[in-house]
């Protein structure tokens, strides 16, 4: 009988005890390491003595006025925005292409689609380095044509090229998830009532796919702002992007709360803006398509 | 010359004939039905026809125009899908809109007829609803709404009442045939259900692995089917083994050990035959004198009538008897059958050919 009495007790603790485990991962993997680098960005730094116990607002109010910050950050959201939008361009015709491929040839082309990711970042980026480089493949087939060479590496298309790379697979699949849900037979009504089939896909198929394109859309820019590997080995010591930027007053200014101070204002320069952008295709999409 | 005509349309998939030498006229402002089950190429038929699929073979001509290959654009044909297919993104107005849009008319007019339409299908208070807003019936009448405003030539129905359920059907049926009449259009209806295409069509083509197999008014199909297959496909039927017995003064039958005298209208080619008879043409009588008889084994009461299985000497016959008052026989009770002798079909045993029509 006591077996079946504890069975039907309520355990008030029970939900909190079996979300433990992940409260403390995240807690103490991404929370107490924000809250302290947010402590860090206000701390006082001395060339001489280091990080010191004193708090001051003047480590952001440097980064907000220097115009060598301002011009980092500027960059830095061109460039993921310039990524997202032809992320976009390119990887919702290729998701649409994929969602109309027969059994054998879209699991491959899927892996194919996947492959950047399976590749290690340094790897890959080292690869585009060679192909992009002064004396790279693509100069010298600009040569062969007889046109004159590029300077490719070291340039912001370089880093653009390498982002987009990377990051069509963040695109494709939320765009093919969203296409798979599609009607076939909506595309053939819009066909039948007279549009072409480049007006049915851009007045039918794709505003369908709004919410996919959405998230992908997210996942590239924030990505895209937070990229280090690709803008570092890509950008030279020059072209910096917010995360390479932090990385130099960390590891080479070793000025920790300046460092801190412009990863606290990306963070926050990026979740507005998601927030915003989510918030403005989502309220159509939502009303729309439920 | 038909305003719209098949002629030898064929699709072939690889070894597979989903249609093969499709004949068919149509005439202006006739609604016909393509009747047949599931996997009997109706629907490759509708989708030849709208041009979403290129026929193997064959000439589909339009009004003296040949459409075989023209693009479905081209065609202008209206198209209302199983699925619908509406634009869940947009408003019914939009949708209805977006065929008038392709046409490039100005935006007055599209107003103009869009609400003309939806007044047609009594949807003028919904016209800035989404699709998933609606009911079922609703959106049907979307879809019909939007292939009207065109106005095609021809209307192209793909089991159009398939997604609703019985009583919503019923009506739409008729609905359908209301805004058939009103427009004036030619219609082609592709249905698996029988009731369906007997209840609004002028004309039903039934087919059967790709096949035509009739062509007919709904009252002669029913009366008259040329097979085994149409009379069970199209309705129910009784099928009873029989035998003829002297081919050349008129001919008799044996059924079990019963002599059935049928008025020689055909010439029957001796040995087994097959005798087809409608349950609701079967009457109940006194066991003594009756074509058959034996005990009932089973009876339903479904509201408008009683449907009866008698097991006889030559099979289970089912018998539909009309609720007139007093209850046929109970499960138990000896009964026997006739019916006009008029009233049945003979068919070849095996074969499927017609014999009598």
């Amino acid at each position: 009988m006591t077996g079946a009495a504890t069975r039907t007790q309520p355990r008030p603790l029970a939900p909190f005890l079996l979300a433990a485990p992940a409260t403390l991962l995240f807690v103490g993997l991404i929370l107490l390491p924000l809250a302290l680098t947010a402590v860090l960005s206000f701390n006082v730094y001395d060339y001489s003595s280091g990080v010191r116990n004193q708090y001051t607002t003047a480590n952001y109010l440097t980064v907000l006025q220097d115009p060598y910050y301002l011009a980092i950050f500027w960059r830095t959201l061109r460039l993921a925005l310039l990524t997202t939008v032809i992320a976009v361009l390119l990887g919702t015709p290729e998701a649409y292409i994929l969602t109309r491929m027969g059994k054998p040839w879209r699991s491959i082309f899927l892996l194919v689609i996947i492959g950047p990711l399976l590749v290690s970042v340094v790897v890959r980026t080292f690869g585009w380095s060679m192909l992009l480089g002064r004396d790279g493949l693509v100069n010298h087939a600009l040569a062969v044509l007889g046109l004159e060479p590029v300077q490719l590496l070291y340039t912001e298309t370089a880093i653009v090229i390498a982002l987009v790379h990377i990051m069509l697979p963040f695109m494709v699949i939320p765009v093919w998830t969203a296409l798979q849900k599609l009607d076939p037979t909506v595309e053939a009504a819009a066909l039948s009532l007279g549009a072409s089939r480049f007006t049915a896909l851009r007045r039918v198929v794709f505003p369908q796919a709004t919410l996919g394109i959405l998230s992908g859309s997210l996942i590239v820019f924030g990505l895209s702002a937070s990229a280090f590997a690709i803008p570092g080995l890509l950008g030279g010591r020059r072209l910096k992007m917010a995360a390479t930027v932090v990385y130099d007053e960390y590891l080479i200014e070793l000025n920790w709360p300046l460092g801190a101070a412009i990863a606290i204002i990306v963070l926050l320069a990026n979740l507005a803006i998601m927030l915003a952008y989510n918030r403005m295709v989502e309220r159509q999409a939502k009303r729309r398509l439920g | 010359m038909g305003f719209l005509q098949l002629e030898q349309v064929s699709k072939l998939y690889g070894e597979f004939a989903a249609v093969r030498d499709f004949d068919l006229e149509i005439e202006r402002g006739e609604f016909i039905s393509l009747l047949g089950p599931s996997g009997c190429g109706k629907t490759t038929t509708l989708q030849m026809i709208a041009g979403l699929v290129t026929p193997t073979n064959g000439r589909i001509t339009l009004d003296g125009r040949d459409i075989t290959r023209e693009k479905p654009a081209r065609r202008g044909l209206g198209v209302v899908f199983q699925s619908y297919a509406l634009f869940p993104h947009m408003t019914v107005a939009q949708n209805v809109a977006f065929g008038l849009e392709m046409r490039k008319v100005a935006k007055a007019e599209r107003d103009r007829q869009v609400a003309e339409i939806l007044s047609l299908v009594k949807l003028t208070s919904l016209a800035d609803r989404y699709p998933r807003e609606m009911s079922g019936g609703q959106r049907q009448r979307v879809a019909i709404a939007r292939a009207l405003v065109i106005k095609p030539p021809v209307l192209l129905l793909d089991e159009p009442l398939s997604n609703l359920d019985a009583k919503l059907r019923e009506e739409m049926q008729f609905e359908l045939r209301r805004i058939q009449r009103v427009v004036g259009i030619t219609t082609i209806m592709v249905t698996h259900d029988q009731a369906e295409a007997l209840s609004i069509s002028d004309r039903v083509v039934v087919m059967e692995g790709g096949k035509i197999t009739q062509v007919d008014h709904p009252y002669s199909l029913y009366e008259h089917p040329k097979n085994n297959f149409i009379s069970s496909f199209v309705g129910k039927s009784n099928f009873l083994a029989a035998r003829a017995m002297n081919e050349a003064t008129g001919v008799s039958l044996r059924v079990d050990n019963t002599d059935l005298k049928i008025p020689a209208t055909g010439s029957y080619p001796g040995g087994e035959l097959c005798l087809s008879v409608r349950p609701e043409k079967i009457r109940l009588t006194d066991p003594a004198g009756a074509m058959l008889h034996g005990p009932v084994s089973s009876r339903y009461f479904l509201g408008n009538h009683w449907l009866l299985s008698v097991s006889t000497p030559a099979g289970e016959i089912s018998v539909a008897v009309a609720n007139l008052g007093a209850p046929p026989p109970s499960e138990g009770d000896i009964t026997g059958l006739t019916w006009n002798i008029e009233e049945c079909r003979v068919l070849a045993a095996e074969q499927e050919s017609a014999l009598q029509s």
